[in-house]
């Protein structure tokens, strides 16, 4: 196992992901000997996981759920926030728009939970690198404990410092610079010295208008040409089967014996599979 | 610092190179070929030039249609010594503020006026000019600028390029997939280096291009067809380095059931698939045979009076020529049947594991039997997801998929984009991209469990409502 390449059996060491139901997926770091609670019940790590395939089923004494192999998309909606987090949609749109793949050269700041991290290092995997600077020591740490533990860190430099002040730490290699902190405009100098100087792509995220403004700004001065600012959201319809009821006029005195529609007399109703939407439009996440 | 003069070329447009020619929002892709006439908004243009040149560079057009490198002289605005004006309460829009006519401005351009000079005397001819509020004449000259400044930027092909392209110019042709769509469908599918992904589209090849590109080289990608052969004019124009295509396959879905039976014969010549094709490759070869000779018949005669040779002697030579040629040919055809034959082989072997590693359809087929066809090629845990242009059929994929089991994490979503126009103290939203864009239905494959009846343990979805009945009901 390892985020940037599947495997087929489940094996000690592994981290693993427990798909419990639509919107509850739990991480699992599989160990001999271990276990681990879940509202289903106990599962054995010796007996339950390793060995078994990805994508097993796993029976416990309440219930039964999945074993699935980890995907920067799983880890997303399972990691342990430290800090706010990108979510796949905007992750998507990022990677493209900033023309990642393998072999790419990207730098990152702040690096946070490291939900982007994983994403980017799937796609630049096996030949690309990413540098990525996360001014908070213990956040700094726990980032580079995970990569290690995922079997990515090959691929990857933590450093704990201030990208506004340092910058990313590398000069001229970069394909790609990642913004998503406070104050972007004021790294904005120091991603331009990190990128290549044939070019590069540049993304800035933030939350607020105000942000975007003076980072847009920024980049004009510095010579940054294409700039765009996009927003991204997503709708997610829920499927689900309703049922209406027709209504009933009395019997139609010109008809003899026609067929009767597919609804009998008595169950005057069409069910119909439909999708809904949530009442409230999706939350802003920010801006790139 | 890592850079150095063999890295550069990478980065320098080459002759043969497909490149993307970029003017604001309007893109086309090429193919950079020696003195070949390129049109590009209404211009004609010769890329020689460009040759040589680092790409992303903006290039003017001169009068010739050649490309000069554009240098960006921010010093001579059109507004360093204009006045502006606070609001437009005495502005008057009656048409006459231009003292310049359209026939003027032509004689200007065909003087050889560059962009720039042409706008500049745009306002130095417009009567109210200087009455405009600073933020309308900032206005004014971008408009102008989009009319007049003869720029173009050459652009390395890319799938965030090329899905804008195809998505502007010609969204018929990729099932109006829009870019934010496609971005959705890379990583929701999961598309790495190394892995192994099977593809259906109808998109003209831009969705099995942009798996390619994030894939760089590495692992397989799979393109199962429809009808005769795949289409995949889309995937010329990222202009990939020629060992991608090694990774690239094709199997013909007209086989899908065979491979999965069992029953497919990959080494005995297949009647049903080869035989379109043999019938046209028989009728090619006949045609290229009678038209040889159609050509010699006035020459037999001559030929052997030249060749001062007996007449039975020129003819003899002349027919084991015939013979040759005829015999050249077949063994073109048998040499290309056999690749072709291999090819399916390799491909087959390749599906019949059943260990994909990921799934994506994009097509105007139904992807209802599409994704039910497809998805047994699937290892288990692994990620799938099927574009449609519209919800409804998805609707039905979702129903088919709870019925089945052996999938999780369902997700039926479409994306909604918006533009931000940032300048200071004029920030808004420009226009919101919602519903044209597509749905996506994505989830993961879980280990079939064929010993319970299929169906969902916990309702993944509520029951289906009842309407209170009123008393009035019978």
């Amino acid at each position: 196992m390892s985020f940037v390449e599947y495997s087929d059996f489940i094996q000690d060491g592994d981290v693993a992901i427990l798909y419990l139901s639509h919107n509850n997926v739990m991480p699992v770091k599989v160990q001999q000997g271990a276990q681990t609670q879940t509202r289903y019940g106990v599962i054995r790590h010796s007996t339950d996981l390793i060995g078994q395939r990805y994508g097993s089923k796993v029976t416990c004494s309440k219930g039964w759920f999945h074993v699935l192999h980890p995907t920067p998309e799983l880890w997303t909606v399972a990691l342990p926030h430290r800090t706010q987090i990108l979510y796949t949609t905007d992750i998507a749109f990022i990677t493209m728009m900033l023309e990642l793949k393998p072999g790419s050269i990207v730098c990152e700041s702040g690096t946070g939970s490291g939900s982007l991290s994983h994403a980017i290092l799937r796609t630049i995997a096996p030949t690309g690198h990413l540098h990525t600077v996360e001014f908070h020591q213990q956040r700094a740490e726990k980032v580079a404990e995970e990569f290690k533990e995922h079997r990515v860190d090959h691929l990857v430099t933590v450093r704990n410092q201030d990208v506004c002040k340092d910058g990313f730490g590398v000069t001229g290699v970069a394909d790609a610079v990642f913004l998503d902190i406070p104050s972007p405009w004021d790294a904005v100098g120091h991603a331009k010295v990190a990128m290549k100087k044939h070019g590069g792509r540049l993304c800035s995220f933030s939350p607020c208008i105000e942000q975007v403004q003076k980072t847009c700004e920024a980049l004009q001065d510095q010579g940054f040409e294409d700039i765009s600012t996009t927003e991204v959201l997503l709708r997610e319809h829920d499927v689900r089967t309703v049922s209406l009821p027709l209504p009933d006029f009395g019997p139609d005195p010109e008809t003899t014996e026609e067929a009767t529609p597919a609804a009998a007399p008595n169950h005057a109703s069409i069910t119909l599979k439909t999708t809904t939407l949530p009442r409230e439009m999706p939350g802003h996440t920010g801006l790139g | 610092m890592a850079d150095n003069g063999d890295d550069d070329n990478q980065y320098r447009i080459k002759e043969g190179d497909y490149v993307v020619l970029k003017r604001g929002e309007i893109f086309k892709a090429v193919q950079i070929q020696p003195r070949k006439k390129v049109i590009f908004e209404k211009q004609w243009i010769f890329l020689d030039n460009a040759v040589g040149q680092l790409y992303s560079t903006t290039f003017e057009i001169l009068s010739g249609g050649n490309l000069k490198p554009h240098e960006l002289k921010d010093s001579a605005s059109p507004l360093d010594a204009v006045e502006a004006g606070t609001d437009n309460r005495n502005i008057v829009d009656d048409g006459k503020s231009q003292k310049l006519t359209r026939d003027d401005i032509e004689a200007l351009k065909e003087k050889g006026l560059k962009g720039q000079d042409i706008i500049k005397k745009l306002v130095d001819n417009h009567a109210t000019f200087g009455d405009k509020t600073e933020y309308s004449q900032v206005k004014y000259i971008k408009k102008k600028k989009k009319k007049y400044e003869n720029t173009v930027m050459i652009l390395k092909p890319s799938c965030r390029i090329l899905a804008m392209m195809y998505h502007g110019r010609e969204p018929g042709k990729i099932c109006h997939l829009r870019y934010d769509t496609l971005a959705q469908m890379l990583t929701l599918a999961n598309i790495h280096a190394g892995s192994k992904v099977l593809v259906f589209e109808t998109c003209a090849g831009l969705v099995l291009g942009s798996i390619m590109e994030r894939m760089g080289g590495y692992g397989s990608v799979i393109q199962m067809y429809p009808g005769g052969g795949p289409v995949r004019a889309g995937v010329e124009s990222f202009g990939f380095p020629a060992h991608f295509h090694d990774t690239l396959h094709e199997f013909p879905i007209c086989h899908v059931n065979a491979l999965l039976a069992g029953t497919l014969d990959t080494s005995a010549k297949d009647p049903t698939a080869e035989n379109a094709d043999e019938k046209q490759l028989n009728l090619a070869a006949e045609k290229e045979q009678k038209q040889p000779e159609a050509e010699e018949q006035g020459t037999p005669e001559e030929e052997s009076m030249e060749t001062n040779t007996g007449d039975d002697a020129g003819q003899d030579v002349e027919k084991t020529e015939k013979d040759k040629l005829k015999e050249a040919k077949a063994q073109v055809k048998k040499l290309r049947l056999e690749e072709k034959q291999r090819r399916l082989a390799a491909t087959a072997a390749l599906l019949k594991g059943r260990n994909a590693d990921g799934l994506v359809i994009a097509s105007r087929f139904h992807p209802c039997p599409v994704l039910l066809g497809l998805l047994k090629f699937l290892s288990p845990s692994r990620p799938f997801v099927v574009y449609s242009q519209y919800i409804e059929p998805l609707v039905e994929c979702f129903k088919k998929l709870r019925e089945c089991g052996g999938t999780v994490n369902l997700r039926l979503t479409d994306t909604w984009m918006r533009h931000y126009q940032v300048l200071p103290d004029r920030t808004h939203p420009l226009l919101l991209m919602s519903g044209g864009g597509g749905y996506l239905l994505s989830g993961t494959t879980v280990a079939t469990d064929h010993s319970k009846p299929a169906g969902s343990k916990q309702a993944e979805e509520p029951a289906p409502k009842r309407q209170k009945l009123e008393d009035t009901e019978g």
